[in-house]
């Protein structure tokens, strides 16, 4: 009788062994594939043959994925046109043992001369890479960091805060860094949540958006003189300004997003010889890129009517400064996107690269239109991919 | 018979005050004896057979954890206890002071009901209930239910989630010829932690008695952890965790000649809190903080009418507030600092006739109403009130036992600004049974199908630029079949439980992206398919020598897949449920002294919807180990603990980014008299 009854621990002490070892070697420490997720997309008519040196045609193309706030998964896409491969992860790869990787959320990216630029705002930082190689060369900390633009030897950066730790001081700011240092050499307070920036003819056009503080937007866009470093004016445009691009004879697009409820989002043209709104189009915009004398938009808005997103693509004659018949999008291909997130023009050859964002939280999309506004080839991307930077 | 009350209470304010010197001078001013230990262990013999029972013979699956082997585990709150159910995942955020969520078989934290006492909690705002809140210091016992408890006498709002935990604060007990218990205690160790507690029951008459719990929590929560992806890797100390809590519960305990039995309870919770954040690249440190106030009162009346009809009434009124700010974000009126407050007013009224030997009819009606104000711009202000009527049938044979039930809903909302969301109506059933095949009651079969929804929160419905007044409720349906196995052979108990279940979640309420990041807006979109088994083995008894123990496996396997038309994820287990899962708790104790072991394995999960290795997250298991010794002392039992927890210390995220605690350490002391 006893003997039966001490059997019966025993045999549980062995069958929780038994799952101990099941359990306990299922935790792997194997290194990180990175190139299972490179691709080669079909590309049905090959671009023409310009190998070139170096700096005389455009190369290849990096893109970069926002990831979603908190994920730490801001992540560097490179297309070859060389190769015609799509690359992942480029920043994890040539820097592998950079703590936490690229980051939070990337919100821009740039480059200037031989050095890439990558805004990672949640992480609040600008990595400076070297654009052949992808090895880090800098990390400037800069918190809240939004956007980049470059401007003879300097590169301009607008943030959401200017002074972090005070409750009195809600405005943003600009910082101007040197691209040899790579030092922030000045900085200059404007608007409430600055967006975008343009520099052109000395003078830097900044959008303010106030965004921290709604329904008190701000409606205004700062206009910093390059040469004294100070914020010479402000031109009122509309509430909650975000994109500034510039076309070809100095006239900035600005989009403004309205208060999402009764202001709607709008389009405006300011002429940079006399700083005031040309015109305006009562076009939603979520982004845009202006190329040869003609502006890719796209928008989604949410309808209240509805309860959908409304999805547009226009085209905008920036000579004529007005909206073209038709999407830039041909082929019927805008219906497999669900998010339009980022938009660029390849420079020499026309062809147009959409980014669907999806979901927001499954891998993107990115499309590869020609000039024609047909679907060329499609490849996955990492989470939110959002902005291109061309490498010559 | 007003002389002899005199007497008694100035001899026990009498009493009181002797105690009272005794705490603060540690003398023992008094001659006690030492059966209250012998007497407590009686009660905890009765009070576990009487668990068994019930969670052999109910028809929807129950794990319940209760008295000493609540106090045996590794535990400071009662997310920590939950962990060791089957079935359930607990979100935790990390640290002493970090959100601890439960998700009982992959439907989601909404579709969990908490109860204490009895009565509902809810969270009307967001549909969460932080049970690392819940201290298990006045903890007598955790049950949870899958579908439904099926009790007679419980309100509507027990048959409105589709798992329900119930929690139950300790009653005041009294052995004989004792009228007053007062027990402090006091926990230390890592994290800073300082948690002071005392309780103290107090018994008027044979009718009437009092407790009063009460404990402290600070910790500065700091710890360390490691950040890596298998190529970087650092580690760092986890800051801005830091906690700070006072809890405050008052009950009155009565019973009357007339076959009734009341309880009254006042609830005060405060706390303020850190917020650490997410860990990412070049940010290790946040600023945000928290700061909670929880008030409620609430009460429940029984009464046998008859043998046939008898009836409970409860009611509640609650209170909380919240304040976040965040000094990241400067507003034009300052740093961001939203508040919050939710009013919930509830009454309850049920009952329960019996027509004859083997059927019972029940019907519990509740009447709930919440509102929410916040400093939110455009902000609603929504009110809420919510009709429940529940209608169940019970059918008890010797070896089987039905029951039916139907529940009705109703809302009406209505907000002072903007736009309500519209009114609802729904009716849906649940049917369960049990039955025992066999003459002996060693093995029951059972089985139950539920259909149940829950109700958008105000957040899904009023939050700024991302509420939607037009959701529906999220539907879910269960189906379960079990079997429950127990044996005594002689001293030894054997009992063993298996169940499988399929869950459904449709018009899953999820966020989808509008014009940028800052517009995202819910949507009646996802759908989520469950297949899972669990099953449990435990074993306890005495061996030779006087060598008491118990030992209990519990497994779980959980296919959730995401099944939303159209998904490029299709198929794809959710985020955060782990195919495998699993906890082992070996304990063992001889005269005075008790050994514990607990081991609890969540196995790999992906972080977001898509199931790539970017979003992979590796599998955790960690090794908690404590021993505890009771002497008598002072006139009363001292009982003393040490814990180790995380022994091997393992690094591990529960939700990615937010990193838990290596090896950490508690040392606890327990007096009662």
């Amino acid at each position: 009788m006893i003997n039966h009854y001490t059997k019966r621990p025993g045999f549980a002490v062995l069958l929780i062994c038994l799952l101990l070892m099941v359990f306990s070697s299922c935790r792997s420490d194997d290194p990180i594939d990175f190139e299972g997720e490179d691709q080669t997309p079909e590309i049905p008519n090959e671009p023409p043959e310009t190998p070139g040196e170096p700096g005389d045609t455009i190369r290849g193309f990096y893109l970069l994925n926002e990831g979603n706030m908190f994920q730490n998964k801001a992540s560097l896409d490179y297309f070859d046109y060389t190769t015609g491969q799509y690359k992942r992860n480029m920043f994890s790869r040539a820097n592998p043992d950079e703590v936490g990787g690229l980051g939070d959320v990337g919100n821009d990216i740039g480059i200037y001369g031989s050095k890439l630029y990558v805004v990672v705002n949640a992480s609040n930082k600008v990595e400076v890479l070297d654009a052949e190689t992808r090895k880090r060369l800098k990390q400037i900390n800069v918190d809240n960091c939004r956007y980049i633009t470059f401007y003879e030897g300097k590169a301009y950066l607008s943030t959401y805060l200017g002074t972090i730790g005070d409750p009195n001081a809600p405005n943003g700011m600009v910082a101007e860094i040197d691209t040899t240092s790579m030092n922030i050499t000045r900085t200059v307070e404007v608007g409430r949540q600055p967006e975008e920036l343009v520099a052109r003819d000395g003078k830097i056009y900044v959008a303010n958006s106030g965004g921290y503080s709604p329904p008190d937007y701000e409606t205004t866009l700062s206009v910093i003189d390059i040469a004294g470093f100070q914020e010479v004016k402000r031109i009122e445009v509309a509430e909650n300004l975000h994109r500034v691009k510039i076309d070809d004879e100095g006239d900035l697009y600005v989009s403004s997003r309205g208060d999402y409820f009764d202001i709607p989002s709008k389009l405006f043209v300011i002429d940079t010889k006399t700083d005031t709104v040309k015109t305006s189009f009562d076009l939603a915009v979520s982004d845009l890129a202006i190329h040869n004398g003609i502006a890719y938009v796209y928008s989604t808005e949410f309808s209240y009517v509805t309860g959908t997103n409304v999805i547009s693509y226009n085209k905008i004659d920036v000579h004529t400064e007005e909206i073209l018949e038709g999407s830039f999008i041909t082929d019927g291909t805008e219906a497999k996107i669900e998010t339009p997130y980022g938009i660029a023009i390849h420079p020499e050859t026309g062809e147009i690269l959409l980014t669907d964002a999806g979901d927001y939280v499954t891998p993107g999309t990115l499309y590869c239109f020609n000039a024609a506004g047909k679907l060329q080839w499609s490849v996955k991307t990492g989470d939110i991919p959002a902005h291109f930077a061309f490498m010559n | 018979m007003s002389v002899y009350r005199k007497s008694g209470v100035k001899r026990r304010f009498f009493r009181l005050w002797m105690l009272f010197v005794f705490v603060v001078n540690s003398l023992n001013a008094q001659d006690r004896d030492n059966d209250s230990i012998v007497y407590h262990k009686l009660e905890e013999v009765i009070l576990v057979k009487d668990i068994k029972q019930r969670q052999h013979t109910s028809a929807t699956p129950v794990q319940i954890l209760s008295g000493a082997k609540l106090k045996q585990l590794n535990s400071l709150s009662v997310a920590d206890a939950v962990r060791y159910f089957s079935g359930v995942q607990l979100k935790d955020y990390g640290g002493i002071g970090g959100l601890k969520t439960i998700n009982v078989r992959s439907m989601g934290t909404e579709h969990t009901g908490v109860f204490y006492d009895g009565i509902g909690l809810t969270n009307a705002q967001n549909g969460q209930v932080d049970l690392g809140r819940f201290s298990l210091e006045n903890m007598e016992e955790i049950a949870l239910y899958n579908g439904q408890r099926s009790d007679a006498g419980q309100s509507a709002r027990a048959y409105a989630s589709a798992s329900t935990i119930y929690l139950k604060s300790g009653a005041p007990s009294f052995s004989e010829g004792r009228d007053l218990n007062l027990k402090p205690g006091f926990k230390t160790g890592s994290f800073g932690l300082v948690n002071p507690s005392l309780s103290a029951d107090y018994k008027f008459n044979d009718h009437l008695s009092a407790r009063v719990s009460t404990g402290y929590v600070y910790a500065h929560g700091r710890y360390k952890f490691r950040f890596t992806n298998g190529s970087y890797d650092t580690t760092a100390i986890r800051k801005n965790a830091d906690v700070r809590s006072y809890r405050l519960e008052t009950s009155l305990y009565g019973t009357t000649r007339f076959q009734s039995k009341w309880n009254v309870k006042y609830y005060h919770y405060n706390s303020e809190r850190g917020l650490p954040g997410a860990v990412v690249a070049n940010r290790f440190r946040r600023p945000q903080r928290l700061w909670d106030e929880q008030n409620f009162l609430q009460g429940e009346f029984k009464q046998k009418v008859s043998d046939r009809y008898f009836m409970v009434v409860r009611g509640k009124y609650a209170r909380d507030h919240t304040r976040y700010s965040d000094p990241e974000i400067v507003t034009t009126s300052g740093y961001l600092d939203n508040r919050y407050d939710q009013e919930t007013f509830y009454m309850s009224l049920a009952q329960s006739y019996r027509l004859n030997d083997f059927w019972k009819v029940a019907l519990a009606t509740d009447y709930e109403n919440n509102s929410l104000e916040a400093n939110l711009y455009r902000f609603a202000y929504p009110e809420r009130n919510t009709f429940l009527a529940a209608l169940t049938t019970d059918l008890s044979f010797d070896r089987l036992y039905v029951q039916a039930g139907m529940l009705s809903t109703t809302i009406r909302e209505s907000v002072k600004h903007y736009e309500a969301a519209g009114d609802k109506q729904e009716f849906t059933p649940t049917v369960m049974a049990s039955w025992q095949p066999f003459r002996t009651d060693d093995l029951r079969l059972r089985a139950f199908y539920k259909r149940i929804f829950r109700m958008p929160t105000f957040n899904d419905l009023y939050y700024t630029f991302i509420g939607n007044t037009r959701l529906s409720p999220e539907y879910s349906e269960q189906v379960n079949a079990g079997l429950s196995f127990r044996h005594i052979f002689g001293s030894h108990y054997l009992e063993a439980r298996a169940d499988a279940y399929k869950v459904w979640i449709t018009d899953k309420i999820v966020a989808v992206p509008g014009a940028n990041l800052f517009r995202w807006t819910m949507l009646n979109l996802g759908k989520v398919e469950t297949t899972g088994v669990e099953a449990s083995l435990r074993s306890s008894g005495k061996t030779g020598f006087g060598v008491g123990y118990s030992a209990q496996l519990n497994y779980t396997w959980q296919q959730a897949a995401d099944v939303t038309p159209g998904a490029s994820n299709y198929g794809d287990q959710i985020p955060y449920i782990p195919r495998h899962s699993g906890s082992i708790n070996l304990a063992a104790d001889y005269k005075r002294a008790e050994l514990n072991y607990s081991f609890i394995y969540t196995g790999e999960r992906y972080s977001q919807k898509a199931n790539i290795r970017s979003n992979y997250l590796q599998p955790w298991y960690t090794h908690d180990i404590a021993a505890r010794y009771a002497l008598e002392a002072f006139g009363g039992e001292v009982r003393l603990g040490m814990e180790v927890n995380n022994l091997f210390n393992q690094y591990y995220d529960v939700i990615k980014n937010f990193p838990m605690p290596g090896r950490s350490y508690r040392v606890t002391f327990n007096y009662s008299l």
